[in-house]
């Protein structure tokens, strides 16, 4: 099992509070999107959740704390895919896709036969033998994205923390690494927690969200109920119009007045 | 028939998938070839001609002219040891420190272990001339202690700042030691006339040994610290990932750095102790080898191993008879050398990879 639960989590950055008191929790096999204006605390509680950053409260996945858990036990349930990944100049995809076998080795390990038949499988469900030994530098931005997603996935962790997937992808390019997402989800019964900003994308493609302003829960459940045009009008300052399309999830419209 | 059967039978292998990081044996071994030249070289090289054949001889304990035999044994043997240890830590510790710091510039002398052998070693030619300590010459003593203080004061500054959250904290504080040490070392040097050539001498840099207690004397420093950043390849390249990622892969990011610095700055203190500050090494064998071969640490470590000691044996040999029978300090050669084929190296290459 790998549900997440956030009981009364509170992080603050040099005394001043990001998160406060914010209660959370995600089924397994549940995808998540954290929704809200900048600097709402998105991207910090992906953080605690990976323990990338001291919390007070209690965060536990698959009702085990993660702060009784050593940082490699952490690494081998949350797979973290940060907003801007680091593309190290001259590595190849398959190196990068490797070091996702970190959590499964010790201190000085050495991949076994076993972590490159992983790595491989990973590869070839993404698609991406052809660029297997590309480097990083020479991929497009969507090639990127999904080299960052494989090394995720190569960690075999149940959840997965996305921060913004979409954010510098054309609006098709978006839409596949979404179903990517979305679909390897399904397949591998992963908990994804994803920090979103188009509104509309994350409608469609979570099964909750999580409205947050100011480090505070605003608002949580589906699509329908979070994103109203009153709720978005105050906490996003937007002038923008709410429509229900009907089957195909809750439009939002910026307009002009 | 049952040949047919026996093929069908037989399980299809996966293909192994392209791009897997490894070192390619070729250049191992291209390596391991130059390395035994260049040491050919450097044991061939001298005012007294030695042929081949009586190195064989005197290498497998056979009968040789004695004053050859004491030749070798004392002078050129232990020289070219010791060149092979100096070249092969200087440069592995160059690309060690350029992993940890993410910074291709960094060399091992970064954090102030050149300013600190120099400040160690002028004050031991200046004040204690000639002293030895349980019969080793002050100097390399001096100097490995210089190196070593000066790298520990730069750590305990950069961390009492930044608490070691990054590496531009570190790298400033050890600019600040260095030029502090490098003031007190200038005030000395001019102060005390007398010795100014020696210290020059030192500080350009040289491989003079009379047998092997220099090479005896850094042997294990030099070991360890080879061994250490040796079994970290795999993390240094974990390392060029973000601070976040890394972390988020279950990696100690601040003991992995810790390590390898200390290592690195071991082996670093132990070279500069008994040859000087030699320049350049630290740089352009590990950069030609990301250029040229490939950028993984575990391609860079042990080829940088191979091919800086090769090198610096190389140069040593120049060092000694290009204005023979007078000894050019050996910084200028790896300088000399080394800079025309670094620039082809990043010309050839576009430099598509830095």
């Amino acid at each position: 099992m790998s549900d997440v639960v956030l009981a009364g989590v509170s992080v603050a950055y040099d005394g001043a509070p990001v998160v406060c008191d914010l209660d959370l929790s995600v089924a397994s096999g549940e995808w998540l999107a954290l929704i809200g204006p900048n600097g709402a605390g998105k991207t910090t509680i992906l953080r605690a959740i990976a323990r990338l950053v001291p919390f007070r409260g209690a965060i536990s996945i698959g009702s085990r704390a993660v702060t009784e858990l050593s940082s490699r036990e952490v690494a081998r349930q949350v797979a973290v895919l940060v907003q801007e990944p680091q593309m190290p100049v001259g590595m190849t995809v398959s190196q990068y896709v490797l070091l996702g076998r970190a959590p499964h080795l010790g201190y000085l390990g050495k991949e076994s036969a076993r972590d490159r038949g992983i790595v491989r499988d990973v590869v070839r469900r993404l698609s991406m033998e052809e660029l297997a030994s590309r480097p990083l530098d020479r991929l497009s931005g969507g090639e990127r994205q999904r080299a960052a997603i494989a090394r995720a996935l190569a960690q075999q962790a149940p959840v997965l923390l996305i921060d913004e997937p979409t954010s510098s992808l054309d609006v098709g390019r978006q839409q596949s690494v979404l179903e990517l997402i979305d679909q390897l989800r399904r397949e591998q019964e992963l908990t994804v927690i994803a920090a979103m900003h188009e509104l509309t994308l994350a409608g469609q493609y979570a099964d909750r969200l999580a409205l947050l302003v100011d480090g505070r829960l605003a608002a949580v459940g589906p699509a329908a109920e979070v994103l109203t045009e009153r709720a978005i009008t105050e906490h996003y300052r937007a002038q923008v119009r709410v429509i229900q399309m009907n089957g195909s999830g809750t439009a939002v419209v910026p307009v002009r007045s | 028939m049952t040949a047919t059967v026996a093929v069908s039978v037989v399980p299809e292998r996966p293909a192994a998938l392209a791009g897997m990081p490894r070192l390619p044996w070729t250049w191992a071994a291209a390596g391991l070839f130059a390395l035994v030249i260049c040491c050919a070289v450097g044991v061939l090289v001298g005012p007294i001609h030695i042929g081949v054949g009586a190195v064989l001889q005197a290498l497998v304990g056979g009968q040789v002219d004695p004053g050859q035999a004491n030749i070798l044994w004392s002078l050129r043997f232990p020289r070219v040891v010791l060149g092979v240890l100096v070249g092969g830590t200087l440069a592995v510790s160059g690309a060690a420190y350029q992993g940890v710091f993410r910074n291709p510039l960094a060399d091992p002398y970064l954090l102030g272990a050149a300013a600190g052998a120099n400040l160690g070693a002028t004050l031991a030619i200046a004040f204690a001339p000639g002293t030895s300590l349980l019969g080793v010459n002050i100097v390399p003593l001096a100097a490995f202690v210089g190196a070593g203080a000066a790298v520990a004061g730069a750590y305990a500054l950069g961390r009492s700042v930044t608490g070691l959250r990054s590496a531009t904290g570190l790298i400033l504080a050890g600019v600040a030691i260095a030029a502090f040490f490098n003031s007190i070392q200038s005030y000395v040097q001019q102060t005390q006339t007398a010795s100014i050539r020696q210290v020059y001498s030192w500080i350009l840099g040289r491989l003079v040994t009379a047998g092997w207690d220099d090479v005896l004397l850094i042997l294990p420093y030099v070991i360890l610290s080879a061994a250490a950043i040796f079994v970290h390849r795999r993390l240094l390249d974990a390392l060029t990932l973000g601070e976040d990622e890394v972390t988020s892969l279950g990696i100690p990011v601040r003991r992995v750095r810790l390590i390898v610095v200390v290592a690195a700055t071991l082996g670093t203190a132990a070279v500069v102790a008994v040859a000087g500050t030699i320049a350049f090494v630290g740089i352009i064998v590990p950069h030609a080898i990301r250029l040229l071969i490939g950028r993984s640490y575990r391609v860079v470590i042990p080829l940088s191993m191979l091919f800086g000691a090769a090198f610096l044996v190389l140069a040593d040999a120049g060092a000694r008879t290009v204005v023979a029978p007078a000894e050019l300090p050996i910084g200028v050669i790896t300088a000399f050398l080394g800079a025309p084929f670094f620039i082809a190296v990043m010309r050839s290459t576009r430099a598509a990879a830095l």
